[in-house]
């Protein structure tokens, strides 16, 4: 009887975690896969379902698509803390955007944060931008943000953040420039708000995003693809990147295997640079040189 | 291996900051209250304070203005770890010369991340 029971809950798991792949091509890792139970288990109070057995044998009735949302919803991930892997923050305000800021024509800068869930990384660059304020004044700047969960989108949008949230990475100096307090909460202000543009996005719609950008950040967002999809969102990077564009992945991510479009920044430790334009680099630095 | 004092008249308060700070691979010194904080302040500048703001005897920001004329080697980084969550009071910390602020209750990760933004790890 146990066996019987432990093979319909990992039947219903695996039904689950199909869903959440033909929708969002997100893989379950083993990790994740375990906290299934605890991460549904508001959905299955809210729909008055007994188990993740009903929940999948309702699923699978394909009657509710509130409940199909709302499911896809509660199995993403949306972890993500203030300037998240200082040194990377380091980098870009020392490095990357001094950089950029040398090198794009025309005094405008394009960013998209690909995978940005509830906003804190992007709000975190752009603290770093107004904080350089006198140095980005008269530039028009850009920022993409997208989220394939509309729970994360809305929150990035309202940049409503709680007591805890605001402590994991944020120098208290910038929560008192940059955030007012909301009850108990901490809210962006309105320049930073007005920065972003925040979208809900699937990485493998049809629709994309126009024109090519400076710097994507796409980071803790491939580990979650199969090795296809990963070059399918890189190709995708590619398509709006340009021969200048830096790009950003997390820290345990990397190209490496995953087709040819990026390659290792020839400039910046851990970022990534599209592959034709570093080969054509090298090639016009060795022709200089013979 | 980095010094953190912690000044609260909380013993459980600095139980419970001491665990988390000992898991970050600190030493850890306990004051309770202002006054201690100062003394020891004076006889072994610590790395890092982490500094309740309502305490007997001393508070945490009478501490901090007595500490700028303090004979030390060289100055602590200053983080206050307080229930005083509203805005007035973290501006007036900073103000008064604090490096960072924790409002509590309080976790590891918070922990950890206001001892990264001051350099301590």
């Amino acid at each position: 009887m146990s066996v019987d029971v432990a093979g319909s809950q990992q039947g219903a798991a695996r039904i689950l975690s199909g869903l959440l792949e033909a929708r969002t091509g997100q893989t379950l890792s083993e990790g994740r896969a375990w906290r299934m139970e605890t991460a549904l288990r508001p959905v299955l109070r809210t729909h008055g379902l007994e188990d993740m057995e009903a929940l999948a044998a309702k699923l699978l009735r394909k009657t509710d698509a509130a409940l199909e949302k709302a499911v896809i919803e509660a199995l993403l991930n949306n972890e993500s803390s203030f300037f998240r892997d200082l040194q990377l923050f380091d980098m870009l305000q020392g490095q990357i955007l001094p950089h950029l800021h040398e090198t794009r024509p025309n005094r405008v800068l394009r960013i998209w944060s690909a995978g940005c869930s509830t906003g804190q990384e992007v709000y975190s660059l752009a603290i770093q931008l107004r904080n350089a304020w006198s140095r980005w004044n008269g530039w028009q700047i850009e920022i993409l943000a997208t989220d394939i969960s509309g729970r994360a989108i809305e929150q990035a949008k309202a940049g409503v953040y709680s007591q805890m949230d605001v402590q994991r990475g944020l120098a208290i100096g910038d929560l008192i420039k940059w955030f007012e307090p909301h009850g108990d909460d901490w809210r962006a202000s309105p320049e930073l708000r007005r920065m972003i543009d925040f979208r809900q996005d699937n990485l493998f719609d049809a629709r994309e995003p126009s024109g090519e950008y400076d710097l994507l950040l796409c980071r803790n967002v491939l580990l979650y693809f199969t090795p296809e999809r990963r070059q399918a969102v890189l190709k995708l990077l590619g398509r709006h990147s340009h021969a200048g564009s830096v790009l950003l992945l997390g820290a345990g991510e990397t190209v490496i295997g995953q087709g040819d479009d990026f390659i290792a920044h020839p400039g910046f430790r851990g970022s990534y640079a599209r592959q034709a334009a570093v080969t054509a680099q090298r090639v016009a630095g060795s022709r200089r040189a013979g | 291996m980095k010094n953190c004092l912690v000044v609260d008249d909380s013993k459980v308060i600095r139980k419970v900051a001491r665990h988390i700070l000992e898991s970050l691979d600190l030493s850890v010194s306990e004051a309770v209250d202002g006054q201690d904080a100062l003394t020891q302040c004076e006889a072994s500048a610590p790395d890092v304070v982490l500094l309740d703001w309502n305490m007997p005897v001393m508070s945490g920001m009478e501490f901090l203005q007595a500490l700028s004329s303090a004979k030390m080697t060289a100055r602590p980084k200053i983080i206050f770890c307080t229930t005083e969550n509203g805005i007035s009071h973290i501006k007036a910390a900073v103000d008064a010369g604090a490096d960072e602020y924790v409002m509590k209750p309080f976790d590891r990760e918070t922990l950890e991340s206001k001892l990264s933004i001051v350099g301590i790890i």
